[in-house]
């Protein structure tokens, strides 16, 4: 499939040929750029599978790149991501930037930056701890305890997460 | 809803406020904070005298786990200010239909004026604390926190030495497992130790979260794998039993089971003036010999928890001018 390689108005780096002659520009819509290699699948899980609500879905994935290395880059067409989206995704892709795009423009850049307290969306890995046994009263609750990599405590146990624990848990 | 408990602002924490205040963990109370309860007890020491300071209060004590020493000595102490003692027992209670520790708390909150709560889960006495309107004190929680416990050794240590700063500590035995030995090095942390060895086979060293909160509390510590290389140091001997109880696998508890003891034959290569201390119950670790050496000071440690308890609740409950 012939690709477009026109404009690179939608904030990919500019010396990334390579990608810019992979994935068309997108007119509307959200770029996240800098995920982890391997990790655009499960980026797209944490958007709730955008493609199954009928947006157009460009990956591109394990590609070269000057800061990580390798790098995955998902193009979500009309949609754009909302604020705690970007922080949610921070959770699995810690490093991502977001680029929101209207008219091959793009008008906002958000960096996926881990919110500080998590509530009821990662699950202690201690099996003693209460919010694992009494679950259903006690929804879980992690506050932010490292950021490279990225770490989060239990409230009730002090048990920490390690980047790859929260990675399995969300992808 | 009753609101007995007092939102904690930065201005409750720099007085010394206990009246209203949960008791989750020794690391939410100031060094000065503890020196008052530790005076307040001081009260309490010797011949007791009847009291009504607490008289109008109803203290409800919630231990899921067993307990000799913290139910016993929290109810005594509850007595012997005047309160009356509710006890929930496991066994005969709508726990066994499965109640959770949600509805069980908002009925105590409902019967008590204060709940002390004992619980296998880490975090349960801080969510009880969270939906209570009375407040928590956390009798044990899992292996994380024992804070009365901790109170009282300090207390101890204060008694027994004159001083908790400017001494050599040694805590030996299961600090992976054991909520008094973390408790005790998270106390620890609220005065200045010349210094902590942290003695235990490998298997039974601290958890990484535990070592992380001691770092950055700024507590000065070593892991050592022998109590013979520092025993001529130790001013405090702290001991505690290796928690069958709390191990995930069997199998590592019967690796490590009876990997340590305390002879008399190591204590007598102790220090001089060296006290040793052990929130009891004992297991094959502190052999009854010991128990007649000058050093062997757990039976008074245990005793002590009924004045520093008492002062704890008087300064909870704010009865009697705490």
């Amino acid at each position: 499939m012939r690709v477009s390689t026109v404009a690179r108005g939608d904030g990919q780096h500019p010396n990334d040929d390579q990608t810019t002659m992979l994935v068309r520009k997108i007119p509307d819509g959200s770029v996240i750029d800098h995920i982890a290699a391997g990790k655009a699948l499960s980026v797209l899980r944490l958007l709730g599978n955008p493609q199954e609500n009928g947006f157009t879905i460009a990956m591109v994935m394990n590609v070269s790149s000057s800061k990580m290395k390798r790098k995955d880059i998902v193009k979500v067409e009309g949609m754009e991501i909302s604020q705690e989206q970007v922080q949610r995704l921070a959770l699995i892709a810690p490093r991502a930037s977001v680029n929101i795009v209207r008219s091959y423009r793009v008008v906002a850049k958000r960096n996926a930056v881990p919110p500080r307290t998590l509530r009821g969306i990662l699950s202690c890995t201690a099996p003693t701890c209460v919010s694992v046994r009494e679950k259903d009263s006690a929804p879980s609750i992690f506050f932010l305890s490292g950021r490279s990599p990225l770490r989060y405590r239990c409230k009730y146990c002090g048990r920490e997460l390690t980047e790859k624990e929260i990675s399995s848990q969300l992808g | 809803m009753r609101r007995r408990k007092e939102p904690l602002g930065a201005d409750a924490v720099r007085r010394d406020a206990w009246k209203g205040r949960d008791v989750i963990s020794i690391l939410d109370f100031s060094r000065s904070e503890l020196e008052s309860l530790f005076a307040a007890a001081d009260e309490f020491v010797g011949p007791p005298r009847p009291r009504k300071d607490l008289a109008d209060y109803i203290v409800a004590t919630a231990f899921f786990e067993p307990s000799t020493r913290t139910r016993l000595s929290f109810t005594t102490a509850a007595l012997r200010l005047g309160a009356k003692v509710i006890d929930l027992s496991p066994d005969v209670s709508s726990l066994l239909k499965g109640e959770s520790l949600h509805d069980t708390t908002m009925m105590l909150e409902g019967y008590s004026d204060l709940i002390v709560m004992r619980h296998p889960s880490e975090g349960a006495a801080l969510l009880a604390a969270e939906l209570s309107s009375v407040p928590v004190v956390n009798g044990g929680d899992g292996s994380q926190h024992h804070p009365s416990q901790a109170m009282l050794d300090l207390f101890t240590v204060r008694r027994l030495k004159g001083k908790i700063d400017g001494l050599t500590y040694t805590v030996l035995g299961d600090n992976r497992y054991a909520r008094s030995a973390t408790s005790f090095l998270y106390g620890l942390t609220k005065f200045r130790p010349k210094m902590v060895y942290v003695v235990s086979p490998e298997s039974l060293r601290p958890r990484d979260e535990i070592t992380k909160q001691l770092k950055g509390l700024g507590l000065r510590y070593e892991l050592r794998p022998e109590l013979e290389q520092v025993i001529g140091n130790t001013d405090v001997l702290y001991l505690t039993r290796i928690q069958k109880e709390r191990f995930p696998d069997l199998n590592e508890y019967e690796k490590v089971k009876g990997s340590y003891k305390l002879t008399k034959d190591v204590l007598a290569r102790g220090k001089g003036g060296m006290i040793v201390l052990h929130p009891l119950p004992r297991s094959t670790e502190l052999p009854y010999d010991v128990d007649s050496a000058k050093s062997a000071a757990y039976m008074t440690q245990a005793h002590l928890g009924v004045p520093l308890r008492m002062a704890l609740l008087l300064k909870v409950l704010g009865g009697g001018g705490a």
